[in-house]
């Protein structure tokens, strides 16, 4: 009993820093899914590309170059932000955009063409390989627990993870709420046809949502590298899909939701790694989402939607 | 004018942020310091194709209307089954001619032919877009592979089987998550394929784990084997018919294996279409409300479809993994699925010749092209996102069958 607190605490760590990542990545699903009914399947791509792209900008700079670390860390966001939302507004221009009043699965398996494409435009280019990403942020706080000494480890990448995901989720919460464009893109979410009868210009509602996606996921992506240390042009896919599960898991369409799902997937990813195996958390994800879509479709958080002729 | 140099002028800039990061600066690394290796030429390239692109869409754009979309001839019936016949008999006949190479892409790509119809089924028929298609077809190679590996089943035996097992799981799965929408539907098969994948891997004591089952012999022809020496005693195909050992022959002996059973998936799927269970699918695929208030279940009716199916994934995989002589998980990503659903839809959803013809370019192409073999995904998700764009409906779309009053 003395060795369970200290252990669930370094797991409870673990699994938040994973699920702020996933709460990350299911922002973008949530969003394009509120405001126009599709799943975006070539969005765990775009967290893929915002990771390279931050570590083409770690190189660019240079690590002996002597710039401090946080600059450094702030920079690779920065850019990455930069440069996944052109990607994401020219995958909406490209593949979605032409196909906004065809069947539901046309845009889908569009979606899923572009997600094949990226991954290898992204191995074409940059190679197939795991690629290590320097570590910039070392150490950890450590401290120990319980009767028998237990050390709980809270790696500062990790630690950075939480924080950032903290701030991305505020200022977004802030934008979405008294901006106009937020205002904007909430009644595009509730009704687009009316929001575009009463003088919202929805293509650029629909472009700014795909752009915020896209970002969140950049920074994601950006962060995970870091703490990982490695990456590959096929991360997208699996992150994508548990970040998918998150969102379904909190309700799809609402942003809260895939806050919330985003960390409630972590931890129990990280439990089931923990008490079961770590080979059948993948397993346990899918599960879940199996599970949630079979009994509660509409998620924690979510509205129920009545088909109607 | 001046807005069209100014949105290509933008176009080209994007387009340049987008090559810079992935082409333009190539990561490298030396010791332990990462650098970049600028490429120019990439850069710049990439954006004045894109500038002159956008410059000349507007032209472009003018000209498109009134253009006439191909689509297959409508054929009497008795011209049809003559050209039916006809290229039957050439598909039988062809094999004897040839190269063993080509023969061997040949039954690969009846085997794409197999699944691409099985798939058509619940995608193009049903309506139902189904991503674990793959899960299926991997039930029905491991089952083969297990029966054999623990039981000794010849393929012969197991073959039933394989497609029962995957007709049977095609079943349990579909049971509950049918009643879910669309897209919803979607991403749970998917779930599904990648969690039979991740229990192939895992259940390594049952499975083989990652290394997969090695060792599956290939079927033999009435009871004699095609191989070089007899395993079990009995006598081989060569020695029973007293010529001499041709290690050709089972290559073509495969290919006409799966020809015959292309031929039988097409004549079922065929028949089916004309069926009422054929109908219902067409009819909910259109309209789930009508439906239902027409008094269709629209639960059995999908069943049936999923099933069907998973069952003919099932004899598909069964024939793989007597042809490889080993199965193992890397086979069955979901890059797999997305290969078959890409068949099934460029070859127009729901028609049987344009699946066949898709499954030709998509097999046959690659193997030509090998020196372009790194950019064959690239391409293949390109084509992908080109289709649904600009013809939604597939290179070859069904036609309806309708009855016309003469007159």
């Amino acid at each position: 009993m003395s060795d369970l607190l200290p252990l669930l605490t370094q797991q409870l760590f673990n699994g938040l820093s994973l699920g702020a990542i996933y709460a990350l990545i299911a922002i973008g699903y949530t969003m394009v899914y509120g405001i126009i009914g599709m799943i975006n399947f070539a969005h765990g791509e775009i967290y893929m590309i915002g990771a390279y792209v931050g570590l083409v900008t770690l190189s660019a700079i240079g690590i002996g170059s002597g710039v401090p670390i946080p600059l450094m860390i702030l920079a690779m966001l920065v850019v990455a932000v930069l440069v996944t939302a052109v990607y994401g507004f020219a995958v909406e221009k490209i593949a979605y955009a032409p196909l906004r009043n065809s069947p539901r699965l046309v845009p889908l398996i569009s979606a899923i063409g572009m997600s094949i494409f990226l991954q290898n435009w992204v191995a074409t280019g940059q190679g197939a390989r795991d690629m290590a990403v320097p570590s910039l942020v070392t150490g950890s706080l450590e401290f120990t627990m319980g009767a028998s000494d237990f050390t709980v480890t809270a790696p500062y990448s990790r630690i950075m993870i939480i924080l950032v995901t903290i701030v991305m989720m505020i200022g977004l919460s802030l934008f979405i709420k008294y901006s106009r464009t937020g205002q904007a893109s909430r009644a595009c979410s509730q009704d687009l046809r009316m929001a575009n009868l009463l003088g919202i210009d929805t293509s650029r509602i629909i472009s700014i949502t795909f752009v915020i996606g896209a970002m969140l996921a950049a920074v994601g992506g950006v962060l995970i590298a870091l703490a990982i240390g490695k990456l590959n042009p096929f991360i997208g896919f699996i992150a994508g899909i548990k970040a998918f599960t998150a969102a379904v898991l909190g309700g799809i369409g609402s942003i809260p939701g895939a806050m919330l799902g985003g960390v409630l997937l972590g931890l129990a990813e990280t439990f089931a790694a923990a008490f079961i195996s770590s080979q059948y958390k993948d397993i346990v994800a899918f599960m879940l989402l199996v599970l949630i879509l079979l009994f509660r479709p509409t998620g924690l958080l979510g509205k129920p939607e009545v088909e109607k002729v | 004018m001046s807005q069209t140099i100014k949105n290509a002028l933008v176009a080209a800039l994007m387009a340049g942020v987008i090559i810079a990061p992935v082409f333009g600066l190539q990561i490298l690394r030396r010791g332990q310091e990462t650098y970049l290796q600028p490429d120019w030429k990439m850069i710049i390239g990439g954006m004045l194709i894109i500038f002159v692109v956008q410059m000349l869409r507007p032209l472009w754009k003018r000209r498109k209307t009134g253009t006439k979309r191909l689509q297959i001839p409508a054929i009497t019936d008795s011209i049809r089954r003559k050209v039916i016949l006809v290229l039957v008999l050439f598909a039988l006949v062809w094999p004897f001619f040839t190269g063993r190479a080509q023969v061997d892409i040949a039954t690969l790509v009846l085997i794409y032919v197999m699944l691409g119809l099985g798939l058509n089924i619940v995608v193009g028929y049903a309506g139902l877009l189904d991503l674990g298609f793959v899960g299926f077809y991997a039930v029905g190679a491991y089952t083969y592979a297990l029966l054999y590996h623990w039981l000794g089943w010849s393929f012969w035996e197991a073959l039933p089987f394989s497609g029962m097992v995957s007709a049977f799981f095609g079943y349990i799965l579909g049971f509950p998550v049918l009643r879910l929408r669309g897209d919803y539907l979607a991403i749970v098969t998917l779930g599904f394929g990648e969690i039979i994948r991740l229990l192939l891997i895992n259940l390594y004591d049952f499975t083989g784990g990652p290394d997969g089952v090695s060792g599956i012999p290939k079927p033999s022809f009435l009871g004699y084997q095609l191989t070089r020496r007899s395993l079990d005693g009995t006598p081989t195909f060569h020695e029973a018919f007293g010529i001499p050992f041709n290690s050709e022959h089972v290559v073509i002996y495969l290919y006409l294996l799966a020809l015959i059973l292309v031929l039988i998936t097409l004549f079922v799927t065929s028949r089916l279409i004309r069926m009422p269970i054929g109908r219902a699918w067409e009819a909910l695929r259109e309209d789930e409300i009508a439906c239902r208030s027409l008094g269709l279940n629209p639960r059995n009716i999908k069943l049936s479809a999923f099933t069907m199916g998973a069952m003919f994934a099932g004899f598909g995989g069964a024939f793989f993994a007597a042809r490889q002589g080993l199965v193992n998980p890397e086979s069955f990503t979901f890059i797999e699925s997305a290969l078959i659903l890409a068949i099934v839809v460029l070859g127009g959803m729901g028609s049987q010749v344009g699946v066949i013809l898709a499954a030709v370019l998509l097999t046959v192409v690659p193997e030509l092209a090998r020196e372009f073999a790194e950019y064959r995904m690239l391409i293949f998700g390109l084509v992908m996102v080109v289709m649904m764009v600009w013809r939604p409906q597939g290179l070859l779309p069904m036609k309806r069958p309708q009855v016309e009053l003469e007159s």
